[in-house]
């Protein structure tokens, strides 16, 4: 916009032309307007731009709005309540009150804490093995690998990441679960162990991608001034290179964290899917993304189970937002801040 | 070095006689062992992370390869999918993936084109939307499940029924449009992002040139930048095919279906997908071991589709970069 108003000749420089100097006056530059259309077009774009903004809302939206009822529908709110889930109760036939999902059993449970339990132990191991994994592999491939090693390897990891969830869930079914249990000795085929190993199989790429544009984004002045003082270079690296490469790193553990709580066909296939409150990980668990797949095709459209899935899909959708949020705002702050010092 | 003195002063000035060539001689090795330690810690992560690809990548291709025929692919499932092939969930992938491509790349090449070429940088709107894509590349893939059926099956499609049909269930179910509208939704920010960064490389020359010839800003948008970043933008439509050919969560409730005795015949009926039969297959199907050949080998249809459409993403982007590089 600027530069065709520019390129327009404004009124007050005609003065200049009309000096005592000049003989004839040079023809004057002007760009017809652009047409009335074109306008148009620049607001359909806005519009379609924020489109992205109406799909997040909209989302939040008919989410809330299916899970709303367990708020004011006394039909519902008959069966169960928010206090329900979350504490635990003292339900006929048990000694003690405990948290319980059975939501198809006679008298339904809604207890939340067996899959907010699982959710977390399959997310422990998951980061556990795609942390050091991710992190170590993009320092190697940042720093101490070739050139062209690099080039090999960098785009062999991201096609780790193109592997469809269902067939990394299918893998750790059909293959892992049985090497791990005859390795390990497990006593349940499909638990928080194989589905979070499975799982860091998805995380992995996510963390090395933002780790190694991290560590390349370190300005080289950073390690030649280290390196200048007389340090080695795992000197460098670990005091150098680490801290100034962290809060990449974070987000990008912050986005592998988000993507881990999230999947689904992963943990769906290779969890065991038992809703069980314990703290052994070679126990089956479920978590709140598989139980959402695994129940939403067979409840009764707007019954309290129905309701219930789409609570615990709000859950998930208010957990991940917060936590990408949090990774965002510290890629753009690194970014910023790296951006100035280089 | 050999003083009478007591122990204290001595180790002291022990210390301070080394020579400077011993004193880097300790050092070195010390360093040597903490380069060595970090580079090979570092290299056996990168190793195994490419182990595990290794493995997977063998195990599919030997198990599944055996039973890949022609035949697989042109046949439907028969004998409750013991036998017979995908040709039904091929073809409704591609209807699928068809209707994604053409609902969702429109969308988010006009976002990233207002974002790179019209927003100014720092508007709040801008900012917004910049917030809006990076969260929506971060939303549960079955959290777009639960919006596929809350929004396009049961508001969308029960209003379309209400208003056209009088209430009778055309589109207030789980259909092929439904699915592919949601996946069109979760792809988004990935035909954004790609685009985005084609416009970036577009050099800022050519976009200057073709002001001062005097050509509208719409009219450069048209004719100059969006030709040269035609190559990225088509990374961005191959990478959400992708995505969207190997997703399962999105379309559990909004359209997918375990089996059909006929091909989709429009927009508001089922379909299948090799996802999501392998999913099926995997999962509920009564006789595991009479199932696992064509499961192995509907895997291998699916890996090998997806990474021929990855592989040609990243040399289709490799182009670009080194096309931004000669452009600066």
């Amino acid at each position: 916009m600027d530069r065709e108003t520019a390129l327009a000749m404004p009124g007050e420089r005609r003065k200049h032309t009309t000096s005592r100097f000049a003989t004839t006056r040079p023809p004057r530059l002007e760009l017809a307007p652009a047409p009335r259309w074109h306008r148009l077009i620049e607001w359909a774009l806005r519009l379609l731009a924020a489109s992205a903004v109406l799909a997040i809302a909209l989302i939040l939206i008919f989410i809330a709005k299916e899970a709303a009822p367990l708020l004011y529908s006394g039909a519902i709110r008959h069966e169960v309540t928010l206090a329900k889930m979350w504490f635990s109760q003292l339900w006929p036939g048990y000694d003690e009150a405990a948290s319980i999902w059975q939501p198809v059993s006679e008298i339904p449970k809604f207890g939340l804490w067996p899959l907010i339990v699982g959710t977390v132990k399959v997310t422990i191991v998951s980061m556990a093995v795609a942390v050091p994994l991710g992190v170590g592999s993009a320092l190697y491939v940042s720093q101490y690998a070739r050139p062209r090693t690099r080039e090999i390897v960098k785009p062999l990891i991201e096609l780790l990441a193109g592997i469809p969830s269902v067939v990394l869930g299918f893998f750790a079914l059909i293959v892992m679960a049985s090497w791990f249990q005859n390795v390990l000795g497990l006593e349940s085929r499909l638990n928080a162990i194989v589905s979070g190993v499975a799982l860091s199989f998805a995380v992995i790429p996510v963390i090395f991608t933002l780790s190694e544009e991290a560590f390349r984004a370190v300005p080289r002045s950073y390690v030649e001034a280290s390196t200048a003082l007389g340090a080695a270079r795992w000197q460098t690296v670990l005091r150098v290179l680490l801290p100034a490469a962290s809060p990449g790193i974070a987000a990008g553990v912050a986005l592998g964290l988000g993507r881990a709580i999230g999947e689904t066909m992963i943990v769906l296939m290779a969890s065991g899917n038992a809703a069980i409150v314990s703290g052994n990980f070679a126990d089956s668990v479920r978590t709140i993304s598989a139980t959402i797949a695994a129940e939403l095709s067979e409840v009764v459209f707007g019954e309290a189970h129905y309701t219930v899935l789409f609570f615990l899909g709000t859950l998930l959708f208010l957990a991940t937002f917060f936590i990408n949020t949090v990774g965002d705002w510290t890629i753009r702050r690194m970014k910023a801040k790296l951006g100035g010092a280089s | 070095m050999s003083t009478n003195a007591g122990p204290a002063p001595k180790d002291a000035e022990r210390r301070r006689n080394k020579t400077s060539a011993q004193r880097v001689f300790v050092r070195t090795v010390s360093n040597r062992l903490g380069d060595a330690t970090m580079a090979i810690s570092s290299g056996l992560a990168t190793a195994l992370v490419l182990a595990i690809l290794a493995v997977i990548l063998f195990d599919i291709a030997r198990s599944g390869s055996s039973h890949l025929s022609i035949a697989f692919l042109t046949q439907a499932p028969r004998e409750g999918m013991t036998a017979g092939g995908i040709f039904p969930a091929i073809v409704g992938m591609v209807e699928m993936v068809f209707l994604m491509t053409l609902a969702g790349v429109p969308v988010g090449v006009a976002t990233a084109i207002y974002l790179h070429e019209y927003a100014p940088a720092q508007s709040r709107l801008t900012r917004l939307i910049r917030i809006a894509v990076a969260n929506l590349a971060g939303v549960p893939s079955i959290v777009f499940g639960l919006f596929g059926l809350g929004f396009f099956v049961q508001f969308l499609g029960a209003g379309i029924d209400k208003m056209f049909f009088g209430g009778q269930k055309v589109y207030g179910q789980p259909a092929l449009l439904w699915a592919a509208l949601t996946m069109a939704v979760l792809t988004l920010p990935v035909v954004i992002v790609a685009t985005e960064e084609a416009l970036r490389a577009v050099p800022r020359e050519l976009r200057e040139a073709s002001l001062a010839l005097g050509a509208t800003k719409l009219q450069t948008v048209i004719h100059v930048v969006v030709p040269q970043a035609s190559a990225g933008i088509l990374t961005g439509m191959i990478l959400a095919v992708s995505r969207g050919a190997g997703e399962v969560a999105p379309i559990l409730f909004t359209g997918a279906a375990y089996f059909l005795p006929h091909l989709p015949k429009g927009l508001s009926s089922q379909f299948m997908t090799p996802s999501y039969h392998v999913y099926v297959l995997a999962t509920q199907s009564p006789d595991v071991d009479a199932t696992k050949p064509i499961l192995y080998t509907t895997v291998l249809v699916l890996v090998a589709l997806t990474f021929v459409l990855n592989i040609a993403a990243v040399v289709v982007r490799a182009r670009v970069r080194r096309q931004n590089s000669f452009g600066h």
